[in-house]
């Protein structure tokens, strides 16, 4: 694992992140400086009053008139010093905004990953074992069924379902009330669990069965049925530890995309994760917040895809690094 | 047709058709889908309504089929738009190489590893007027289609430069190709001639699956309300105002979302059954 090699890779792939993190945080300052709305509109929106030369020692203290580079400058080298300014939305400093949220984000996908992955590796495995059958052909039309559905639309028949209807679970929030009731924040949990895991269950069982077709058709898994190994021996010992390779790189790839791509459960949901504090504050003008929301975004999907090469070359020994 | 490919392909053509003669019938026999009746909102299905009233007293039926031409106008040009950008993307860097490849490549590579829908949400509501779109353009009410379009472009070329750099690599080397060079023929004949009709399958593929994940990437934009902006529809627009009527009607919520679905995975099922059409070894091995 950590041959030297390795860690080279490593290190220039971290540098390459890095310099993506600083070439995007100036194209996303830019494009947030294009968005509908002036910040000092909105102090002056929000204060009736203010007077005209308020208004322009704002604009001189908020450097609004200078040219765009230097007032990316200014950010970058507060930023870098730790300081990534005040939420307007939240009245907090940014960094203690976001943190809290990235933990629920993580707890909301790493939930829906644990239970998505579970099932794609035993419907996948079932289906790869009887190609051609009608059970494969069920279970791919199941998965293209479900990368098909709207997500939006899935949370609101699950909302209108259990929620409305059967009155079983709760339709938004987070539960707990602050007390850290674990049942309560149980029972919240269900519904945007349950929406992720029905999106992304389709895409996994696609690779998962695709992965152990392709391992089940090598030359030692006719060797290890030959001498005599049980067929389950053979399927979870010989043919996973091969078709894991595109497994794992899969599921660190999309663990990246998830962290965006659950933007739209979080917001059906009120789920107050990274995705709906990104929306919010981009809808909402905290230019602050939804900077530094995106660039976390944007690192958290970078060093995702970095794991993927890395658990690649892990389970895999014949993987080279140049 | 293979059973496969008939199925899709016809649920698909039903919709189209539907979607593009089902306003013009409806305007020759004097219905309008945005004519409002205060008195006949919410009605249920009727001879007048096959599928009842939403909560203006427009006719579903005919507020799905406009909303179907919106969704599949986007979807359709956004994937030919998509496919021809990442081709030229693909042919140049494929054909050409050296640096020309590693630069177009690396930056394919670059915009793959972003989080696009956040991204994409920020670009939405980008206020034109900054950028310096003129006013007449800016104001127009199809700029919301067309905004869209230019989003899914943006994301949505680099599988087809991808795919189309890879058919270009080994087709290029190919002997018909060093004929063709040899004979003196210029780069834009063997590119047009030569290349492009062999990359031509994977390519169809690519685009049939990308209208059905474009339709969802407008779906999902114009429900958060930065995709089609009113008077027009689409099925995404319907459903944001549908949600907050989700208990008392939930067929209006119900419907639109319905047809999205349909849509989709026709575009997924017919793209999966060409895949197994134009590449008979990974079919046999599937």
């Amino acid at each position: 694992m950590f041959r030297p090699p390795m860690i080279r890779f490593t290190a220039i792939r971290l540098a390459e992140i890095a310099a993506m993190l600083a070439l995007m945080s100036f194209v996303i300052y830019a494009l947030i400086g294009l968005m509908p709305g002036d910040p000092i509109d909105l102090m002056m929106g929000a204060d009736p009053h203010l007077t005209s030369a308020d208004v322009a020692r704002l604009k001189l203290l908020y450097g609004v008139d200078r040219p765009l580079i230097g007032r990316y400058l200014a950010w970058a080298h507060a930023a870098l010093s730790g300081d990534l300014g005040y939420s307007r939305l939240f009245s907090a400093p940014v960094v203690a905004t976001l943190l809290p949220r990235l933990g629920n984000s993580l707890i909301l996908l790493g939930s829906s990953f644990v239970v998505a992955f579970a099932a794609s590796l035993g419907l996948g495995i079932a289906a790869a074992r009887r190609p051609r059958s009608r059970f494969d052909a069920a279970i791919n039309f199941i998965c293209f069924a479900g990368v098909s559905l709207p997500t939006f639309w899935l949370a609101l028949i699950l909302i209108l379902v259990f929620a409305q209807l059967l009155g079983w679970l709760p339709a938004s929030g987070m539960g707990g009330g602050g007390s850290g009731d674990i049942a309560d924040r149980l029972r919240h949990l269900v519904l945007p669990v349950a929406t992720l895991t029905i999106a992304s269950i389709g895409g996994y069982t696609r690779y998962v069965r695709a992965a152990m077709r392709d391992a089940l058709g090598q030359d030692h898994i006719r060797t290890a049925r030959a001498k005599g190994a049980s067929e389950a021996r053979v399927i979870w010992r010989h043919a996973l530890r091969g078709a894991m390779v595109p497994i794992a790189t899969i599921l660190a790839l999309s663990f990246g995309s998830l962290v965006s791509g659950a933007l739209v459960t979080e917001e059906m949901f009120a789920y107050p994760g990274m995705g709906k504090l990104i929306f919010d504050a981009v809808m909402g003008n905290d230019y602050n917040l939804a900077l530094a929301a995106l660039l976390l975004a944007t690192a958290v999907t970078m060093l995702a895809n970095l794991a993927a090469d890395l658990a690649y070359a892990w389970l895999d020994p014949r993987v080279k690094y140049r | 047709m293979s059973r496969q490919v008939r199925l899709p392909f016809l649920i698909l053509a039903v919709i189209a058709a539907a979607s593009l003669a089902g306003p013009l019938v409806a305007h020759l026999s004097g219905a309008d889908p945005s004519s409002v009746d205060l008195l006949a909102r919410f009605a249920g299905p009727s001879a007048t309504h096959p599928l009842g009233t939403d909560e203006l007293g427009r006719d579903m039926l005919l507020r799905l089929l406009e909303g179907g031409r919106v969704s599949l106008t986007i979807g359709i040009a956004a994937a030919l738009a998509a496919a021809a950008v990442g081709t030229a993307v693909g042919l140049a860097a494929g054909y050409l190489g050296g640096w020309t490849d590693r630069v177009l490549m690396r930056f394919a590579d670059g915009v793959i590893a972003l989080p696009l829908l956040p991204l994409l949400i920020v670009l939405a509501a980008l206020d034109l007027h900054k950028i310096g779109v003129p006013h007449v353009l800016a104001d127009s009410p199809e700029i919301s289609l067309v905004r869209i379009v230019v989003l899914a472009v943006l994301v949505g070329w680099t599988t087809a430069a991808r795919l189309v750099r890879g058919a270009t690599l080994v087709t290029r080397s190919r002997d018909f190709v060093r004929a063709a060079q040899s004979l003196g023929a210029g780069t834009p004949h063997i590119l047009w001639r030569h290349i492009l009709p062999n990359v031509m399958a994977p390519l169809v593929v690519a685009t049939t699956l990308s209208v059905g994940d474009i339709i969802l990437l407008e779906s999902v934009l114009s429900f958060l309300g930065l995709g089609v902006q009113p008077p027009l529809a689409s099925w995404g627009s319907m459903l944001s105002n549908a949600e907050e009527l989700i208990t008392s009607s939930p067929l209006l919520a119900i419907y639109p979302g319905a047809m999205i679905f349909l849509t989709v995975i026709a575009c997924n099922l017919l793209g999966d059954a060409l895949l197994r059409r134009f590449d008979p070894r990974d079919a046999a091995r599937a």
